[in-house]
């Protein structure tokens, strides 16, 4: 008798855990679902309608998507212009730092690394009027005046040199973790062997640091493709804005058309997007050891 | 994987620099009695052969870079916010004095407890923001991380959905929000109407009153999937037999956690607590998008005020001084921890 209802218990508890689970994922997703609908519907479509409900025939366009994607096709190749460099700088600045400051002996170590790692947690707000200043000296346009491709976009140079310093401290974080966690004495075998730090980092260290490799990378490129606030300090050039900075105007000038805002959100968030659902594992180890 | 998240912030110190083993006692500086006897050359042969020479091309040029981009700008932030630079003209360094920050802080306690000028809302939604959303997200993440730990099917599927808004950008969430918060045509008041509860629907990011709680509300959408999965891991480092032990004494599903589990996740809530404190300090990027630069007095952040009076209205000092000060709430976040983390050798 006691066992029977204790399953039966048992047997609501899981239902209810299951219904909670249901109800927060509809939670979770119920603005995306919302956003996605408004961005297939034409302006009475979405003002008329549900946010939740799918469109009808006499409710359906495809305008809002390609008007979008005029809008912000500029922005997307500008981010991946200085995403990608600054994404492959930073995690592999980071693999040779956390390698330098790990698995060597040496003393001083532990200080390199508590200043590094405090660079995490700086408000970008305290550094943002030095960086204009900065760039502003240190002109890109002028310095690469002899390569006009990459002078035509300076502000994509400083944007990738800026991202690459600020993403240093989390990689080396991330890296030194798992440096860390490596069998020591296998080092120290190839150490007495005679091999020199730098052969023990390409033929140890990197081969074991691929696992590693995609989760900084995967982080990297999420935060760096996200990032509003050093765009705007440092774009000066309308044709160098990146697809934060056009979203943002999108949003500015388009005001009450939703389904185009939505579909412009869309569009920006979809390398992000597609990033995390492939690699959602390695997205989630990253924003574990390294916080937001 | 677990054990790896967990070890991400150090666990063992088995290599801490400091135990050096006997073959490096020829690190530049402690060795001088056997290098001044061999003579010059081959004290530079010897310190060219130590490891912390070997070891600088790896970490010396990223080290400079990130110095001079954080330090060497924070130091810089620090003497303009000293002069009175303004307007178009070049900063001059010649009169520095501590005008701002006095000029801050006048203005701060001018202000009474329901007005004020905008340093003092400024200050005050920058605190509850801090307070508030810090401890709503822990809250929703640590009930999200208990819930998915109950051994459930598709963990990773449920997982992965709530953990979703972190990889969106602010511009992305904030334009999603503010349609949420469409006062007619919102899913917000659209559902509160649909359950028989249209008498709660506000006009959520235009009335003052509710304008820094529909922020909060959002930020903890996208922040507390954070929080899950560091209370995840948190969770997992928990030996089973004590849930067995628990449910043997008797305890209740509810009391068990309450007793016996979240007290063990201290650790996991002052991490993930610094990350979420230190991130409503920057909470700039999602406010921007939703109000322009000018929330109004209901939702103006320290963050926003910074951008403003320096990239609006060109007060490049006083912006600096605000940056400085939003950088020490920041460092008061920080230290103690990363003091904290460092004696216990967990770096």
């Amino acid at each position: 008798m006691a066992t029977q209802q204790s399953d039966s218990s048992f047997a609501w508890n899981r239902i209810a855990l299951y219904a909670t689970l249901g109800l927060l994922v509809a939670f979770y997703l119920s603005p995306l679902e919302s956003a996605i609908m408004t961005a297939f519907k034409t302006q009475t479509g979405f003002f008329e309608t549900s946010p939740l409900v799918p469109p009808t025939p006499s409710t359906f366009t495809l305008d809002a998507w390609g008007q979008a994607f005029n809008r912000l096709q500029g922005g997307l190749v500008n981010s991946l212009l200085f995403t990608i460099p600054a994404t492959l700088l930073s995690a592999t600045l980071g693999s040779l730092v956390a390698y330098g400051l790990t698995n060597t002996n040496w003393r001083g170590q532990a200080f390199v690394l508590v200043l590094l790692i405090a660079g995490i947690f700086i408000p970008y707000q305290s550094v943002l009027v030095p960086l204009s200043r900065f760039w502003s000296v240190v002109d890109p346009a002028t310095i690469f005046s002899w390569l006009p491709p990459v002078a035509n976009r300076s502000g994509l140079v400083a944007l990738a040199v800026t991202h690459t310093a600020y993403g240093v401290p989390i990689t080396t974080l991330l890296f030194r973790a798992h440096y860390k966690s490596l069998d020591s004495s296998m080092l120290e075998a190839a150490r007495l062997d005679g091999a020199s730090i730098a052969k023990i980092y390409r033929r140890i260290i990197l081969p074991l640091s691929i696992p590693m490799f995609a989760v900084t990378l995967i982080y990297q490129f999420t935060n760096i493709w996200n990032d509003l606030l050093f765009a705007l300090v440092l774009i000066q050039q309308p044709s160098n804005d990146v697809v934060t900075i056009s979203l943002t105007a999108l949003q500015g000038s388009m005001v009450s058309q939703y389904n185009l805002q939505m579909a412009g959100a869309f569009i920006t968030a979809l390398p992000t997007l597609l990033v995390y659902i492939l690699f959602g594992e390695q997205f989630a180890e990253g924003v574990a050891g390294g916080g937001a | 994987m677990r054990s790896r998240i967990l070890r991400v912030l150090g666990a063992s110190d088995e290599d801490d620099p400091e135990t050096a083993e006997p073959d490096v006692r020829t690190d530049g500086g402690t060795t001088s009695d056997a290098a001044a006897a061999s003579g010059e050359t081959s004290r530079l042969g010897q310190w060219l052969d130590s490891e912390f020479a070997k070891s600088l091309p790896f970490w010396l040029p990223a080290t400079l870079l990130v110095g001079l981009f954080v330090y060497g700008a924070i130091g810089w932030n620090f003497l303009i916010s000293l002069t009175d630079w303004q307007g178009l003209r070049q900063p001059t360094y010649e009169s520095l004095d501590f005008e701002m920050y006095t000029r801050f802080f006048d203005s701060v306690f001018a202000g009474g407890l329901l007005s004020g000028p905008q340093e003092y809302w400024a200050l005050r939604n920058t605190f509850v923001l801090l307070v508030v959303f810090t401890v709503a997200a822990l809250a929703v993440g640590l009930l999200l991380a208990i819930l998915v730990d109950r051994d459930i099917r598709f963990e990773n599927t449920f997982r992965t959905i709530y953990l979703l808004p972190m990889s969106l950008s602010f511009v992305v969430t904030a334009i999603f929000w503010a349609w949420m918060y469409n006062p007619e045509s919102g899913l917000i008041n659209q559902t509160l109407g649909a359950v028989g509860l249209g008498s709660l629907a506000q006009q959520w990011i235009s009335d003052p009153q509710y304008k820094l709680f529909a922020v909060m509300f959002a930020l903890v959408w996208q922040f507390s999937g954070y929080a899950m999965v560091v209370y995840l891991a948190g969770l997992r480092a928990i030996p089973s037999d004590q849930y067995e032990a628990a449910k043997v004494d008797g305890a209740s599903l509810l009391k068990m956690y309450w007793r016996v589990i979240v007290p063990q996740l201290r650790a996991s809530t002052t991490s993930a607590a610094v990350v979420l404190m230190v991130f409503a300090l920057k909470a700039f990027d999602f406010l921007y998008v939703m109000f322009g630069t000018r929330p109004g007095p209901s939702a103006d952040i320290l963050a926003m005020m910074m951008y403003r009076e320096s990239f609006g209205t060109t007060n490049w000092a006083y912006g600096s001084a605000i940056a400085m000060i939003l950088f020490a709430l920041a460092l008061g976040v920080i230290a103690p921890y990363l003091y904290l983390q460092f004696k216990r050798g967990e770096l």
